[in-house]
């Protein structure tokens, strides 16, 4: 009996760190390209942010998902292009470009939030419904932790392989990777650097903002402020842990969603440690490796550098 | 002869200043066309012009006959137009293939690295160089570097080749060979455009256009010209370089380094048991390829580098533990190779650079607050003896031009110190005038009873003003010769860690 209780606790431990590294995944993802291609976008947090608020209203209006996921991501890419617009073009320091999108995005959601809800009950909805594998999900353990899932969990994860090839054996790729590392490269090549570093942006934000909309849509069935509670931070932190390397920082997305989901399931394995600690252990991690691996970072030299001739 | 390329009246102007005023010139196909003359004579700004990286105020260009605007390096390339910057424009992480292919254009998504890997192979077999295609580009030296360059460029079979100053990194045998290859460029057809200053290259290119101030100053057949007559040109006066050089016999040893280890950012050796010694009254040369350890010699020997191991003494007193204040007060004067990164403060006055580390002097300070007025009157006073052109002392030093800047530097380092100078390419981006005053100033120190540690790429330079040139090469001294008793052929060979019989290796 206990036997099985503790199965199903492991496996619920599992399912949760594959659920909940979705949306962190999808925006390291998206981030980590816009980083290979030099832009130090801190704005994370508030693009996930508004992602999940956008996806709450268009689900809220329209009932439709689709509908959801493609406003969110809109919105996101809103977000991008001001972001490429102060850093590239005005070339504004990246930390402040991201500060300002981070204190507008809690501004603007909560100010919406409050005037949507207006005292009246909150809507509330079911959050998306997993999509079990045929065969695959029958497997004992690894069936239900790794295909029944939600959709965008298999895309998600896909997705990485296809970042890694786009990265390393696209000619684009290659391009936005020279871009991180010497914009002047790419320059005097006649290679436009500005339209490069716009695409690169805005298609993180739009990655970002999906993984806001899976957070809203796929956990949760209301929205409350501040939803993203630090996770687009968490997924700048992967990119640094995970030195920029895809699979790298898909393992560091995994350990911090493991993390996440021993705190949350902290009470029923009976561990003695207050869960407020275990959430903070992620950060106090990568601060670690970060301290061990100094001197070994390949961060993009170009990294939060806005390129100008001469 | 068919002109590849044709500018006619080219001007250009940045705020007040004319960089290129009228400039007409063509470039054959078939030929080395080398454009001379002193830094800021617009030999950037025109060859710019020609890449389509500056856009000319007014004039026109035609290549093939046909008249082009260049809006953009992308034009250019397209047109078959490349160009070699002077600071080399590569991507250090990567690898020699993969910074081919940045820009390299193809079909497809994908990377074609195989077809891309038989063609760098069959350059480097035409050119004879040697060059792994899966090198890192950041491990491999200067001068292949420069190689990945030309090769990247040439990927994109252009017909029209620019070098800005390609040999300023490079060792006499490495230029020899880069010159010899772009011989064999012009004999394919090609047209070569050379930016350069040093008259042993220009001699050996087909024509060329010297540029001062701005303006075209006479476009010649190198055959019939002769260097005196080209630096003539190029100056618009006669120059005497000669130095009033007494061998004055030296005294104490004033700076002595044995044995001394140092490492670098990323925990590998940049000085390897160097020793080095200078004496009063004598000029010390340090002559070696840009990052073998020049840099680093001189900021161990003003403590700003720990040391692993070895012994520092200057004037006789042991400095190993001392610090960087301790140096200073030993009467210490440093110019470092970047003016702006080391040697000064842009967004601060020209008053504040000439005090800077003396500011805690009684002289320029009542109590713990600085004393303006004594500052300014100072820095008034530096002004006019060491010539900074400048409208006051309180004209920020990143407003000033290199020569000026460099005058600010000196001015402080060569009041502030009493005994030994190191100057790390003084010279350096300067024209003909503030070199030759740079060097009398040394000149002057020197008789003063000064020792001076002077590195130097003008292997000229040092041949003329030094009594002893030591070189460096990977963070070690590998001789010691007279150069009386050298040739820049000779040093070239030491500087590239050659072990070169005969030299008196060792000579004190």
């Amino acid at each position: 009996m206990s036997g099985l209780f503790q199965e199903a606790i492991f496996v619920s431990l599992l399912a949760a760190t594959i659920r909940i590294a979705t949306p962190l995944l999808l925006s390291a993802m998206g981030e980590l390209v816009t980083q290979r291609a030099g832009i130090w976008n801190v704005g994370v947090e508030g693009t996930m942010l508004t992602g999940a608020f956008i996806a709450y209203i268009a689900y809220a209006v329209s009932g439709d998902h689709l509908t959801a996921f493609a406003l969110a991501i809109s919105a996101a890419m809103v977000l991008g292009a001001i972001t490429a617009f102060l850093s590239v073009t005005l070339r504004v320091d990246h930390f402040i470009t991201g500060l300002g999108i981070n204190l507008l995005a809690s501004g603007l959601t909560l100010f919406w939030f409050r005037s949507f809800v207006k005292g009246k009950a909150q809507p509330t909805f079911d959050s998306i419904g997993t999509v079990p594998f045929p065969y695959l999900s029958d497997i004992p353990v690894i069936g239900s932790v790794l295909f029944d899932q939600r959709l965008l969990t298999y895309a998600a994860f896909a997705l990485v392989p296809v970042v890694w090839a786009f990265l390393y054996r696209t000619r684009t790729g290659l391009e936005l990777r020279a871009l991180g590392e010497n914009p002047a490269a790419l320059d005097t090549m006649g290679l436009n650097v500005v339209a490069r570093q716009y695409a690169a942006t805005i298609f993180g934000s739009a990655l970002t903002g999906l993984g806001g909309a899976f957070l809203m849509l796929g956990f949760s069935d209301r929205f409350v402020p501040e939803l993203s509670a630090g996770r687009g931070w968490l997924v700048v932190v992967a990119l640094i842990a995970g030195n920029w390397h895809p699979l790298r920082v898909t393992s560091a997305v995994l350990a911090f969603s493991f993390l996440e989901s021993v705190a949350t399931h902290s009470q029923a394995i009976g561990a003695a440690v207050p869960y407020q600690l275990l959430l903070a252990l992620p950060y106090v991690i990568s601060i670690a490796i970060i301290v061990m691996a100094r001197g070994k970072s390949r961060q993009p030299a170009a990294l939060g550098e806005s390129y100008s001739r001469s | 002869m068919t002109v590849a390329l044709q500018a006619s009246g080219l001007s250009k102007r940045y705020g007040d200043v004319v960089a290129l005023d009228d400039v007409s010139l063509d470039i054959h196909a078939g030929e080395i066309h080398c454009l001379f003359g002193e830094n800021g004579a617009g030999k950037s700004t025109l060859s710019g012009c020609l890449y389509g990286y500056v856009q000319p105020d007014s004039g026109a260009l035609a290549i093939d006959g046909r008249p082009m605007r260049l809006r953009s390096p992308a034009e250019a390339l397209r047109l078959g137009i490349g160009m070699i910057h002077q600071h080399f424009k590569l991507v250090g992480r990567l690898s020699v293939i993969e910074n081919i292919l940045v820009g390299a254009g193809g079909r497809g998504l994908f990377l074609d690295t195989r077809a891309a890997r038989r063609r760098l192979a069959a350059l480097c077999a035409d050119y004879g160089v040697a060059l792994s295609p899966d090198a890192i580009v950041e491990e491999l030296p200067v001068g292949l570097q420069q190689w990945v360059e030309i090769i990247k460029v040439l990927f994109l079979g252009v017909r029209v080749l620019i070098l800005d100053e390609p040999t300023a990194v490079l060792t006499p045998q490495e230029s020899d060979r880069l010159m010899a290859a772009l011989e064999r460029m012009r004999d394919a057809g090609m047209a070569i455009v050379l930016i350069s200053h040093k008259l042993r290259e220009v001699m050996r290119s087909d024509r060329v256009t010297v540029l001062r101030a701005g303006k075209l100053v006479a476009s010649l057949k190198t055959a019939e010209t002769s260097p005196e007559e080209l630096s003539v040109l190029m100056v618009g006066r006669k120059v005497s370089p000669s130095y009033d050089h007494n061998r004055e016999t030296p005294g104490e040893i004033v700076l002595d380094l044995s044995d001394v280890y140092v490492n670098g950012e990323r925990g590998h050796r940049v000085l390897d048991g160097l020793s080095i010694h200078v004496r009063a009254h004598e000029i010390v040369g340090l002559a070696g390829v840009a990052g073998n350890g020049q840099r680093e010699l001189f900021e161990t020997i003003m403590r700003v580098r720990p040391l692993e191991a070895g012994r520092i003494s200057i004037d006789g007193k042991d400095v190993t533990a001392g610090s960087t204040r301790d140096v200073i007060d030993l009467g210490v004067g440093h110019i470092p190779d970047d003016r702006y990164l080391q040697g000064l403060i842009g967004s601060f006055t020209i008053a504040d650079n000439i005090v800077l580390g003396r500011h805690h002097d009684c002289a320029f300070r009542k109590g713990p607050f600085l004393d303006r007025k004594a500052i300014s009157s100072f820095a008034a006073d530096s002004m006019s003896e060491y010539r900074v052109a400048a409208r006051d002392s309180g004209t920020r030093v990143d407003r000033l031009s290199g020569g000026n800047a460099q005058k600010v530097i000196l001015a402080r380092e060569l009041q502030r110190s009493t005994s030994l100078l190191l100057a790390n390419q003084p010279t350096r981006g300067l024209d003909i005038g503030v070199i030759d005053y740079v060097y009398r100033q040394l000149l002057a120190k020197k008789a003063e009873g000064f020792g001076i540690l002077l590195a130097s790429e003008e292997l000229d330079d040092l041949m003329t003003l030094c009594d002893r040139i030591a070189v460096i090469h990977r963070g070690k001294i590998v001789g010691v010769v007279d150069p009386s008793g050298t040739t820049p052929q000779h040093l070239g060979l030491m500087m590239a860690g050659q072990a070169v019989s005969g030299g008196d290796a060792h000579a004190h």
